[in-house]
């Protein structure tokens, strides 16, 4: 037995350490595209790695990896807190905070948690040193083992500005990994989704054969474009007849690294928390040839790029 | 007394804004004197906590009153804080509004909505 080297938990030895250690995001424009069947089954299918839940509002992943050994980890932001006797009321914070996360009314100094970013800018800009930081727990990273895979989830509790704080405590994971590591991202194409795919080697598109879809398709995909993110897509619930995603792939130039066919089978193996490359010989096939597909990808980027 | 209220236009002619923290401009209007008066929203353009930002200019104007169709959870603390009444209007017109409330028939407004926790534009 090694340590796995990012959660320091017992994994077998005998597992393949593979040459190439890509950093993959899986993205699509909004939620219930296969995003996280597709982010849930690489990781599956990619030996040891590292699978981060970034998704944070609505983090799905640990259902199907069900990790054992688990371990949370509260995370934390500093928010201001007020001496009301120092205070003398300039309202120099108020106007200071761009966010209207503050307001003085009535002798009375407001915040409005939820609001609050955590720039921390009010407590310094205050002359009379009336503010201080205090922490406040947003949400929580937990982590574990599912068989070759790290699975680590974030959660932000309901009503918090910004899950960012988490998805970089998520991202500091993959800093020391020596596996490939799968990030299933928030969806659509906000500045969460920017902090989720700002570290990846490579993007993964995964788009749905409507015309939503390919509309879907094209924002994140103008997304990637702008951080100059080498990406492909995989076309899920494929079926006879027209696929607006796909013509929109064709006439973008944009790879097509994978399509899953629209499949009860699968539909059932999903809903039912199961991971199909764990459990279907069929799908692991299948996933396995996306994997190897995605790997060959990255491994022209590097040869380009060198 | 000085009553507050978002407005569409510049003019005692413009209707009563549907929205309050993005309103164009609020009325200023002092019961006193009659003397209405047109102040642009600060916080209409704002990112996000535009009521919030827009109930902290009627406190700093030192408005008594708001009357407004409808109001942030966030805009009522603040508002609440500084002892400003908010009451529901009725109907589009601004003189009849004033004048309801002059008569006392306006009721006070009970409903705040919940605000975005600036969610929108994140
Ligand atoms: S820390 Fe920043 S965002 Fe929070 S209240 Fe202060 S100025 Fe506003
Ligand atoms: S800047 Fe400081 S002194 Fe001025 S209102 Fe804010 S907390 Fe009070």
């Amino acid at each position: 037995m090694v340590p796995c080297p990012c959660c320091k938990k017992h994994i077998p030895d005998s597992m393949d350490t593979r040459m190439t250690n890509p950093k993959v995001a899986v993205l699509s424009g909004k939620g219930g595209t296969g995003k996280t069947l597709l982010a849930v089954n690489l990781a599956e299918v990619a030996g040891r790695s590292l699978y981060l839940d970034c998704d944070v509002e609505e983090p799905n992943g640990h259902l199907f990896f069900r990790p054992a050994e688990l371990e949370t980890q509260a995370i934390q932001v500093k928010i201001p807190q007020i001496d009301a006797d120092l205070c003398d009321g300039c309202k120099i914070c108020v106007d200071f905070c761009k966010f209207n996360a503050l307001a003085f009314a009535g002798s009375k100094w407001i915040l409005f948690e939820e609001i609050c970013h955590s720039c921390g800018g009010c407590t310094l800009v205050c002359p009379q040193h009336a503010l201080s930081e205090r922490d406040k727990t947003i949400g929580q990273v937990q982590n574990g083992i599912s068989e070759q895979v790290c699975v680590y989830s974030g959660f932000l509790n309901p009503g918090e500005a910004s899950g960012i704080p988490i998805i970089k405590k998520l991202l500091a994971e993959t800093r020391t990994a020596d596996t490939a590591v799968i990030i299933d991202c928030p969806p659509g194409s906000a500045c969460i989704v920017m902090e989720s795919i700002k570290d990846a080697d490579y993007c993964l598109l995964v788009a749905e054969p409507t015309i939503f879809g390919a509309h879907n398709l094209q924002m994140v995909h103008e997304l990637v474009t702008l951080f100059h993110k080498p990406c492909g897509v995989v076309l899920n619930k494929c079926q006879a007849g027209d696929n607006p995603s796909e013509r929109y792939c064709v006439e973008h130039d944009l790879p097509i690294v994978g399509r899953i066919d629209f499949d009860p089978v699968l539909g059932r193996l999903n809903s039912d928390g199961k991971i199909a490359a764990r459990v279907s010989g069929t799908y692991n096939q299948r996933f396995s040839v996306i994997w190897q597909t995605i790997l060959e990808e990255t491994q022209l980027e590097t040869a380009i790029n060198s | 007394m000085k009553v507050a209220m978002p407005v569409n236009g510049q003019s005692m002619q413009d209707e009563v804004c549907e929205s309050f923290g993005r309103a164009p401009f609020f009325l200023f209007y002092d019961t006193e004197s009659e003397v209405p008066n047109f102040v642009d929203n600060v916080a209409a353009k704002s990112r996000g906590g535009a009521g919030i930002q827009a109930a902290q200019s009627l406190v700093d104007a030192a408005a008594d009153v708001l009357l407004t169709p409808r109001c942030g959870e966030n805009a009522a603390e603040v508002l609440a804080a500084a002892n400003v009444a908010v009451y529901k209007t009725e109907g589009r017109s601004i003189e009849a509004n004033l004048e309801a409330f002059g008569n006392g028939s306006l009721p006070l407004l009970q409903e705040t909505h919940p605000g975005f926790h600036g969610h929108q534009n994140d």
